[in-house]
């Protein structure tokens, strides 16, 4: 599995690049979805808590629930994925990327887990 | 992302392919009471794939196997069958058709098999095993016909796609043990052979399925199922033939509206609203049990809601069961099955509404999460195998 170290996790396997607040599923998490059709994502603007629903990742399988890692902002989404939900698959950690934060309180960012960390609660 | 969490069911019944899944990777999930492989690593979308271009191999094995033997298994049989077994099963081939209750409701959806003249055998779904067999029991066979109950002692596998012919046809030619010889391949869909072994094991390879796709099925003994599946794959390996889940078994089957007990027909719906009065012989003599409440359905104008196809018509989230359905502004119904369809890249669904709505042409909405997707009501199958390209008879528009 790949588990870039510059990012930071969250246990329900959401990812985020703290420098700019894009926030993302993990490659773990594609391959458990797998065959992502679509992709509900938040409205630019809206505020939202740690740990808040905030988007539904689509599988052939099953809808999936998208919990914000950190409190903020959503100030931009990945508008690519209406015609290509498929990056979430292909390429999660760039193209499937799927919201950006503003991120209110950088300590929270602090609290999620380091790659090493995540990497053994997925067992890898 | 949301993870599922573990349930407090009984342990899951295992088939004899479990460990064959896991040695594949396969991701094991519940359903209908066993451990099943809902997708291999490949996923769900190249697994319906390949059986719609080459094949796919499926485990099947928590399919109910029952056996009737006997002169008077036909008429025994056409007592409880929807179908006509008397005037539309001849040896050799198969039937398919419900067991009812008395409100004409479904119990279950089956195939009978005669792979010997007056022997049957009967496949029914696995989450009715335990029910349909003590409801034969309860109108017990007459003298010198048995019933037994034989799903333990079956593995069975589906060999499903356009390449599955030559697939059965190079494993029959290969060495493997207990298989048919050439000529005795069921020629003609819906055809069934029979091999007997000295300790009374009948084998049974069947021209049927449930993807839409040209196929078999396959029943062999349990202690046979792993070395079987693995030469299936072996020599199929050459004509695309790849292991495939339930996941794609159900996308495939909803794409050509194959119902699916449990999610499509239920013990409060008949199958003449689910659009298959075709497998119920009505004039039958005696009759079936449930045929007088059909009867009375029919003469009555016939049922209030019909199941419709649908197909979504903008992009949007997958329509997925219990979604609620609306037509001008009121809610009419829910969604019996829904998927994404790979082959047509849409969401297509099965629905119980309102006999004037279910119609194709008809406009619906289904709800996803607040937002309301457009749909249309089509005519079943949603999906049909395109003509070979050689076949200029076959140019004829459809539909």
């Amino acid at each position: 599995m790949n588990i870039p170290t510059d990012l930071r996790y969250a246990p329900t396997h959401e990812w985020l690049r703290t420098a700019d607040g894009t926030v993302g599923i993990s490659d773990h998490a594609q391959a458990e979805l797998s065959d992502v059709v679509y992709v509900d994502l938040p409205k630019v603007g809206r505020s939202v808590s740690a740990g808040e629903s905030v988007a539904v990742v689509e599988s052939v399988k099953a809808a999936s629930d998208i919990y914000a890692p950190v409190s903020g902002e959503i100030v931009a989404v990945n508008e690519t994925l209406a015609s290509n939900a498929a990056a979430v698959n292909t390429d999660p950690y760039g193209a499937g990327w799927l919201f950006r934060l503003k991120v209110t309180d950088p300590v929270e960012a602090e609290k999620l887990l380091a790659p090493d960390a995540y990497q053994k609660q997925i067992g890898g | 992302m949301s993870s599922p969490s573990p349930s407090d069911s009984p342990p899951l019944l295992r088939t004899p392919l479990h460990g064959a899944h896991e040695q594949r990777n396969a991701r094991l999930v519940p359903f209908a009471g066993w451990s099943m492989p809902v997708q291999y690593p490949s996923g769900i979308v190249a697994e319906h794939r390949a059986v719609r271009a080459a094949a796919g191999i499926f485990d099947i094995s928590h399919m109910g196997e029952f056996l009737v033997r006997g002169a008077g298994g036909r008429a025994w049989l056409d007592t409880l069958f929807s179908n006509n077994l008397a005037t539309k099963l001849t040896p050799g081939a198969s039937l398919y058709g419900f067991f009812l209750n008395d409100d004409g409701g479904v119990i279950d959806d089956l195939i009978v098999y005669e792979y010997r003249a007056d022997e049957f055998l009967l496949v029914v779904n696995a989450s009715k095993i335990a029910e349909d067999f003590a409801w034969l029991t309860t109108h017990p066979p007459p003298a010198g016909v048995e019933l037994t109950n034989r799903s333990d002692a079956y593995a069975a596998f589906a060999i499903q796609g356009p390449r599955a012919p030559e697939i059965i046809a190079a494993w029959c030619a290969a060495d493997a043990g207990g298989a048919f010889s050439a000529h005795e391949i069921p020629a003609k869909h819906g055809g069934v052979a029979a091999k007997f072994s000295s300790d009374g094991f009948v084998t049974i390879l069947a021209r049927t399925g449930y993807t839409g796709e040209d196929g078999f099925e396959l029943f062999l003994p349990a202690s046979l199922g792993v070395k079987t599946f693995d030469e299936l794959l072996r020599v199929g390996a050459p004509f695309g033939l790849v292991p495939a889940g339930l996941g794609a078994r159900d996308t495939l089957r909803l794409e050509v509206c194959y119902p699916l007990n449990g999610s499509d027909l239920f013990p409060d719906r008949t199958p003449l609203a689910a659009g298959l009065g075709f497998f119920v012989d009505l004039n039958k003599e005696p009759a079936f049990r449930g045929r007088d409440a059909l009867r009375r359905e029919k003469e009555s104008g016939g049922p209030r809601e019909k199941l419709a196809a649908f197909r979504v018509l903008e992009k949007g989230p997958p329509p997925r069961a219990h979604y609620p359905i609306f037509h001008d502004g009121q809610q009419v119904g829910e969604i019996a099955s829904g998927a994404h369809s790979p082959s047509l890249d849409c969401g297509i669904g099965l629905a119980y509404l309102p006999a004037a709505i279910a119609r194709p042409g008809e406009r619906i909405e289904i709800d996803v999460r607040g937002r309301r997707c457009p749909a249309i009501i089509e005519k079943k199958p949603l999906y049909r195998r395109p003509p070979a390209a050689t076949d200029p008879a076959m140019h004829a528009p459809v539909g």
